[in-house]
């Protein structure tokens, strides 16, 4: 459909469609989407707070009950949404779902990041068992692994990459659904590698290597300002285990760029496809926006956007104004009167309603090529999967019941 | 009045989509009055405060960016504004407590402020939290310098405070000694008195009440001061669920007849079962009120606004904050 790149544009063509002139977004075909055997990645992104990781639960659930084999890795779920789906251990393995119905022929295995596990492992993937030892215990590794901001992004990627590969060789899964790591902006996600790539190869870890490696050319003047300067602040123990830890992460990441490149290289590939989530508010929808305008630049493939607690449009066309005025009336008769409170209900949820219905005309204005699906907020929290299922309903179809 | 009138620093946490800029916002106008400076700080590189008070993009440098809360007839304080970023304060702190002009600058060169601002273990919260330190700890001695009354600092959300407030830990693997070290240890010292409150944020949802508990545990845990939860975004409280569950859409009818509106099936349904729709959303706020309620902290409670939250509407979140007594 328009929403995606003109390549899956045309790939997909039997769902284009002549959307409408005004400012109201094309609908996003979610079940279109979810059944097209061409998409293998589906990457659901956006700022914190905005219902990515249950909606990325939801479209996995409702793909598998399709009939897709699925897998769903998980960056942070609530508990109880994590017990529900057997994944609260944390051991970085999809484990099956239990309860899903299979009638369909698919199937759906969960799985949580463990983030310092995956880079653990990748570390004695690559390097001896002494060397990876000793990386595995240096206080900057440990921070590098545990809390650098990208890690997470990055870890995701790696363990989306082995998972396709594993998957491609088992013929386990035929679709991975990703929520991507609460990031600060959404767009860390999609610079983490490279930051950190571009980190690890950089000016920074060739100067500290260079006493290490001997014949001291570069060790000009400058380094020595350096070094003094590093000693000066942190204390000589410091910059020892700094140039450890350069000296010994540089054997195992050799290849760090062309790993950072090949992750990078799938998520602009044919089968995959991104959703960026929000949320009706003034500061997820301009991420969503920054998100939208990125993907297009890095031409990454973008399915459309999901806006999860919408407010439900009141029945009726009795505008704000008018039930305002009405209660008013109604409450000089009788300062108790419950129609009053009513109306004033009504007026507020109108209110709420045009406001976000202006915000997202705004983003549609501003981005016309992207399908939405909006998803009514619901009363209470999902923790379960007949939760997830009723989301799965409303992602395909919001006005349905 | 204010609950807190010994607090300095007020730090603002909540889970990501409760609101806790806002309510940052709200509280630094509430706290600016009676001639009162305020510095409002954020340190997460959004630009939040740029554009809820719809100023230019904020550098690294403290900006006047208001008058805060009128109360009767006395002169509103003044809210300034700053917005930290790791990489401006560490060249800073570079200039000013190791004289590194030029090594300061060749450092930026090479990567080193890349590299530790990024990856070394807590430094980048360690620069953080120190520039509001000192913005906190300014008295006469610093020449030129604004002093203030009260910080309040727009912090990052409840699953990351504690960390990033308990900086001399964060550096415990690493700078066993030295100078940083015994500046985080100084730091520590404010950051645990009575003299810092760290607020936490949230809406009457399941998820984020959960998280505000375990953030609060989290604090207490590590002597962190725990000052109030501010119930953010709560809906129109006029009819209790009881009576919006008992409506009787014949006397809806009648009433919207009296006031001369066409009391239509349709209009009337819709009232009743929005009417419906906003008691079971009143029962389940209620449940988890009572569970807010036995946090043991002080509760302050903010209305979610139709309209959104433009610049009125922030003095009017000040406004209701001051009443209830969090500034």
């Amino acid at each position: 459909m328009a929403g995606r790149t003109p390549r899956t544009g045309e790939r997909t063509g039997a769902r284009t469609r002549v959307g409408p002139t005004g400012p109201t977004a094309e609908a996003l075909d979610v079940d279109a989407l979810l059944d097209d055997r061409t998409v293998g990645i589906i990457v659901c992104c956006g700022s914190g707070g905005v219902g990515k990781t249950t909606t990325s639960a939801a479209l996995a659930l409702r793909a598998a009950e399709r009939g897709r084999r699925v897998v769903v890795l998980t960056i942070d779920p609530a508990r109880r949404l994590a017990q529900s789906m057997g994944i609260e251990a944390l051991d970085n393995t999809p484990r099956p779902v239990d309860s899903v119905d299979t009638a369909a022929g698919g199937s759906l295995d969960a799985m949580m990041l463990d983030m310092k596990r995956t880079f653990d492992e990748v570390v004695e993937a690559q390097a001896s068992p002494e060397k990876a030892k000793a990386i595995l215990e240096n206080p900057f590794y440990v921070t590098l692994s545990s809390s650098f901001a990208g890690t997470q992004e990055y870890m995701a990627m790696e363990k989306l990459g082995q998972i396709r590969a594993d998957a491609q060789r088992d013929g386990t899964y035929d679709l991975i659904v990703v929520d991507t790591p609460p990031s600060r902006s959404a767009l860390d996600f999609l610079d983490a590698p490279e930051r950190l790539s571009r980190f690890l190869d950089g000016r920074f870890i060739k100067l500290m290597l260079a006493p290490a490696k001997g014949p001291a050319r570069i060790v000009s003047a400058g380094f020595g300002l350096i070094t003094n300067a590093l000693t000066r602040i942190l204390g000589a123990q410091v910059l020892r285990d700094l140039q450890t830890f350069v000296a010994a992460i540089d054997t195992v990441f050799g290849g760090f760029r062309q790993r950072a490149m090949k992750t990078y290289a799938l998520l602009q590939a044919d089968g995959t496809a991104f959703l960026v989530v929000a949320s009706p508010e003034p500061d997820a929808l301009r991420e969503a926006a920054y998100f939208v305008e990125r993907l297009s630049e890095d031409r990454m493939p973008l399915a459309g956007l999901v806006v999860n607690r919408s407010s439900p449009a009141p029945q009726g066309d009795l505008s704000a104004d008018e039930a305002m005025a009405a209660a008013e009336r109604l409450r000089a008769q009788d300062p108790t009167s419950l129609t009053a409170g009513l109306l004033r209900l009504h007026a507020d949820q109108t209110r709420l309603v045009e406001r976000e219905s202006a915000l997202r005309a705004g983003f549609a204005r501003a981005h016309p090529q992207v399908a939405t699906t909006l998803v009514p907020a619901l009363a209470a929290d999902v923790h379960d999967l007949r939760g997830l299922r009723r989301i799965g309903e409303l992602l395909a179809d919001p006005a349905g019941s | 009045m204010s609950d807190w009138p010994r607090v300095r620093l007020h730090v603002v946490t909540g889970k990501g989509g409760t609101g806790k800029s806002t309510v940052s916002a709200a509280l630094a106008l509430a706290l600016a009055t009676r001639g009162k400076n305020v510095l409002l700080c954020e340190v997460e590189g959004r630009q939040g405060i740029a554009r809820m008070f719809d100023v230019d993009p904020l550098p690294y440098a403290e900006r006047r960016l208001t008058t805060g809360l009128p109360v009767g007839e006395e002169r509103p304080g003044v809210v300034h504004a700053l917005h930290i970023d790791a990489e401006s304060a560490l060249l800073e702190y570079l200039a000013m407590y190791y004289k590194l002009g030029r090594a300061g600058r060749a450092l930026d060169k090479v990567g080193v402020v890349e590299f530790a601002t990024t990856i070394a273990p807590g430094v980048r919260d360690v620069l953080l939290t120190g520039k509001v330190f000192e913005a906190v700890q300014r008295n006469s001695r610093n020449k030129g310098a604004t002093e203030y009354d009260a910080v309040v600092l727009d912090a990052p959300p409840t699953g990351r405070i504690t960390q990033f407030l308990n900086v001399s830990n964060e550096l415990a693997g690493l700078a066993k000694v030295g100078p940083v070290r015994s500046q985080a240890d100084t730091m520590m010292t404010l950051f645990r008195s009575p003299r810092t409150a760290v607020h936490l944020v949230t809406v009457l949802e399941e998820m984020p009440v959960q998280e505000t508990a375990d953030g609060i545990a989290d604090l207490h845990a590590n002597d962190l001061p725990v000052g109030g939860v501010v119930v953010n975004l709560v809906r129109p409280q006029e009819l209790t669920p009881d009576q919006l569950a008992s409506t009787d859409p014949a006397v809806v009818a009648a009433d919207l007849k009296g006031v001369g509106l066409d009391p239509a099936a349709s209009l009337v349904d819709g009232l009743v079962a929005e009417g419906r729709e906003h008691a079971e959303r009143r029962t389940l706020e209620r449940d988890q009120r009572a569970l807010v309620g036995e946090l043991g902290v002080p509760t302050y409670e903010l209305p979610r606004l139709a309209r959104g939250v433009d610049l009125g509407a922030l003095y009017e979140l000040a406004g209701l904050l001051r009443a209830q007594g969090l500034a």
